[in-house]
């Protein structure tokens, strides 16, 4: 179980995820030998995965962000296998989740601009299996983005 | 915009697998001195195509089972100022991420919960009372995968 000073060390970690675990124990008042501890239990546990880079796709000329929710045809067994298998095929799909609700799946794809988008759309993601409705959102702007739990 | 040779596609790939590794073990992989490893990650970073970091969290670990994602239809466009709205639903600590999007809905959210009834307690109390929320579509998010992306 968690207590209040693994909480601690998360919500410091998770907001400045290149803390070294020395500043992390400087943050939450502990010694580095402690915070060292917290840290390696935290990731044998599972609960701390890893990190990553975020990459800034606008600065690399991919000024388009598009959401398709997707809508599959049920009839078939395995649309959801088949149609993932596929979507994960097209470079420009750089999420993929699936939903219980009225969506079935949702797809974020980049695109340089709207004849590139218009290309991938036409070629490579009207073409993937079992789809029975698209729905296009175009991204405007991002109001809020660390993705942080409430800890 | 930065232009990215295949080394600096190859770094961006291993990067946003996992952001610990040093500059020398990259290096090694790729070919390169630990400083030439070094002065390319500066370049990535300074030229924007590196945004930040983002700690991966097992959310079911730590007691977050569910994540809603919500379309948010604004009840009286024109009327309401979109900034109070983006201000107040930026406020709520389970909203994790806002996009304000163009199509069937305004807005999109990313709402992390502990479970249903808790998800049900965000949904009445805090986004329903918004100003200026209207209709919302909500759908639960079953699996999530994240893509490198056209690297």
């Amino acid at each position: 179980m968690l207590d209040d000073l693994d909480r601690r060390i998360l919500r410091y970690w998770q907001a400045e995820p290149s803390l070294s675990p020395g500043e992390l124990a400087e943050r939450c008042n502990i010694t580095a030998g402690k915070a060292a501890r917290r840290i390696a239990r935290l990731q044998d546990q599972g609960i701390v995965q890893g990190s990553g880079v975020v990459i800034d796709w606008a600065a690399l000329g991919y000024a388009l962000e598009v959401s398709l929710r997707v809508t599959l045809d049920k009839t078939q067994a395995n649309a959801f296998d088949i149609f993932m298998a596929e979507a994960r095929q097209v470079p420009e799909v750089i999420e993929l989740q699936t939903f219980l609700g009225r969506v079935d799946l949702r797809l974020s794809i980049i695109a340089r601009d709207m004849a590139h988008y218009q290309q991938i759309y036409r070629s490579r993601i009207l073409t993937l299996p079992h789809i029975a409705e698209i729905e296009a959102l175009m991204h405007v702007a991002r109001i809020k983005t660390q993705e942080g739990l409430p800890l | 915009m930065i232009e990215l040779d295949e080394i600096d596609r190859a770094l961006l790939r291993a990067l946003a697998r996992d952001a610990t590794q040093s500059a020398s073990a990259l290096g090694r992989r790729l070919g390169l001195s630990q400083p030439a490893t070094w002065r390319r990650i500066r370049r990535l970073e300074e030229g924007g195509a590196i945004a930040g970091r983002r700690l991966r969290l097992n959310a079911e670990a730590l007691g977050f089972g569910v994540t809603v994602f919500l379309g948010i239809k604004l009840a009286t466009r024109g009327r309401v100022s979109l900034d109070d709205f983006e201000r107040a639903v930026s406020a709520i600590p389970e909203v994790q991420t806002v996009e304000h999007v163009l199509g069937l809905f305004d807005y999109r959210l990313r709402v992390v919960a502990r479970d249903l009834p808790d998800f049900e307690r965000v949904l009445r109390r805090r986004i329903m009372t918004l100003p200026g929320a209207g209709e919302v579509e909500a759908n639960v998010l079953l699996s999530e995968e994240r893509l490198p992306g056209p690297l």
